[in-house]
């Protein structure tokens, strides 16, 4: 019998097992798919990961090795080359490997950080044929920065996020010429640094409202057809012109990859396809928890670590403590005007600390708003801000003692223009 | 006088930062931090990037190791710093941090491997 079982060592799944050892849990187990640790880190070659955590700037294989160090150091233990093929919510977990061949084990808790997948050409409805050179961007970077494999010389990317504009820069690092980057919304979903360090310095136009109508091809693909969408993004009839490439990388969006959370039955939100937890990172079923991009899919790495300390830290209490049933009251986190989600959804009243993180997502751009946040529609807190974007996760930071004292059992956090 | 609009790209949170220049003396306004404004001032005069790629390492189980330049280089000779270091070959074992490369294009800059790769040998 493990104490915890984190599913997944990726930077959610080390530092989860870290965190959990650090609290005093020495059963630990944590179990990868892959051949080594450090999950898709190790393909983001590029630098940019570690600002808030290390007050550095370190590139992903640099961010993952210090967290596989310190999970060696403190000697928890891994498996490798194990996959997770079911787990069920009295928390028996079936893993198979090459070495060990199929394997049921027991734990009092789980942890879940199997990350997030991509979003294929199949997701965003382009109809046609399927010829060579069509590529999820992700594909095209652990082909390229760890296979060594160069994916294509004229290149289509289709989506402004992250992974979509760091692909732009390594493909023509690599010597390719990247013709476009192609976004259906009027704004980027990368951030700015990335636009101006990846598509500015090398001149690679960003077509913002556009999308791909046509995908043009023999045995490989010869070239898209492009047009402008209007502020419903549906095609503008007689706007289409055509760009010659080899190769389209999609890089259109992440889903969580939740499959083994649904058969533990874990409640997934709609919204965010990631678990709905409370503020220990808890999901519907006691003492499993949830971090990481299987949670909601991040933008910084940083963030990433942050919460799932947090989950490791809980799951070691949850753990130790033999109070775990208590029912407690539960106060609901709603976001109303402006923002897509708010993760954790549920706070019990019964496990508040002092303070309490939430992280939260905006539908659109705005500029000069302040964050109003409600208890049971009376104002607790105005935080003001000067620019927001769907693109960069919002992180706050709030204090119990605003709302733990009364009755309520509503929170609401909504967007409002400043002066009104 | 000149001014200009920049993205600052020091950190994520990507300040839009303006620059005036008045006989060589920058004012910046923008910007959330003092690298900000060191970034903004190198910016308007020899910009300069961390260039993160990868070379061909053998005997092991993948085929690139990623490297990065240690400092910054010269935006300018981003290309002709790929060229070199896409003729290197290493050998693996590989220790995060081992130097690949001394002193790339004589810039006083080291071309270093960003993570560990064992031997499979």
């Amino acid at each position: 019998m493990y104490d915890i079982v984190v599913i997944g060592g990726g930077p959610a799944g080390l530092a989860a097992a870290i965190e959990a050892n650090k609290n005093g849990i020495k059963k630990i187990l944590v179990l990868e798919r892959d051949g080594e640790l450090g999950g898709i880190l190790q393909q983001c070659i590029h630098n940019g990961f570690g600002l808030h955590i290390f007050k550095e700037e370190l590139t992903g294989p640099e961010y993952a090795e210090r967290f596989v160090n310190e999970l060696e150091e403190l000697e928890i233990e891994y498996k490798l080359n194990s996959m997770v093929i079911d787990i069920t919510d009295d928390k028996t977990i079936t893993y198979i490997n090459p070495v060990d061949g199929l394997v049921k084990i027991d734990a009092k808790a789980i942890i879940l950080s199997m990350g997030c997948r991509e979003r294929t050409r199949g997701a965003i409805s382009i109809p046609g044929s399927r010829p060579a050179g069509i590529l999820s961007a992700g594909t095209a970077q652990r082909y390229v920065n760890m296979e060594g494999y160069m994916v294509g010389k004229k290149i289509v990317i289709v989506g402004s996020g992250d992974i979509g504009l760091i692909m732009a820069r390594r493909m023509t690092l690599e010597g390719a010429e990247v013709k476009a980057v192609i976004e259906l919304m009027p704004f980027s979903g990368g951030l700015n640094r990335n636009i101006v360090q990846c598509l500015d310095d090398f001149d690679i136009p960003l077509m913002l409202g556009h999308t791909i109508t046509e995908i043009r091809n023999g045995n490989r693909v010869e070239g898209v057809s492009v047009s402008k969408v209007d502020e419903n993004l549906k095609v503008i009839e007689g706007t289409n012109f055509d760009i010659e490439c080899d190769t389209i990388l999609f890089s259109v969006g992440l889903i969580p990859e939740n499959e083994l959370s649904l058969k533990a039955g874990v409640t997934l939100s709609g919204v965010t396809n990631g678990a709905v937890v409370n503020e220990s990172m808890e999901t519907e079923v006691s003492g499993i928890f949830a971090c990481g991009n299987v949670l909601h899919v991040h933008d910084l790495v940083d963030y990433v670590t942050e919460e799932s300390r947090k989950a490791g830290k809980f799951a070691s209490e949850y753990v130790k403590n033999d109070k775990k049933d208590v029912k407690s009251k539960i106060i609901d986190i709603k976001p109303l005007n402006g923002i897509s989600y708010i993760v954790p959804q549920k706070l019990r009243k019964d496990h508040l600390d002092e303070e309490v993180s939430l992280y939260m997502r905006v539908r659109n751009v705005y500029n000069n708003v302040k964050f109003v946040i409600k208890g049971d529609g009376k104002v607790l807190k105005e935080i003001k801000k000067s620019h927001l974007a769907p693109g960069e996760m919002e992180q706050m930071t709030i204090k119990t003692e605003l709302f733990k004292s009364d009755d309520i059992i509503d929170l609401t956090i909504e967007i409002v223009e400043v002066g009104k | 006088m000149r001014k200009e609009k920049l993205t600052c790209i020091v950190c994520p949170l990507g300040c839009h930062l303006e620059i005036t220049e008045t006989d060589g003396v920058f004012k910046v306004s923008g910007n959330k931090c003092l690298r900000g404004e060191k970034y903004a001032v190198v910016e308007m005069t020899n910009p300069t990037r961390v260039v993160p790629t990868t070379v061909v390492i053998n005997g092991a189980k993948l085929t690139r190791l990623p490297v990065k330049t240690s400092k910054p280089i010269p935006k300018k000779d981003i290309f002709k710093v790929m060229d070199i270091i896409n003729k290197v070959e290493v050998e693996a074992p590989i220790k995060m941090g081992d130097t690949i490369i001394e002193n790339i294009l004589n810039l006083g800059i080291n071309i270093v491997a960003t993570r560990s790769i064992k031997s499979v040998m």
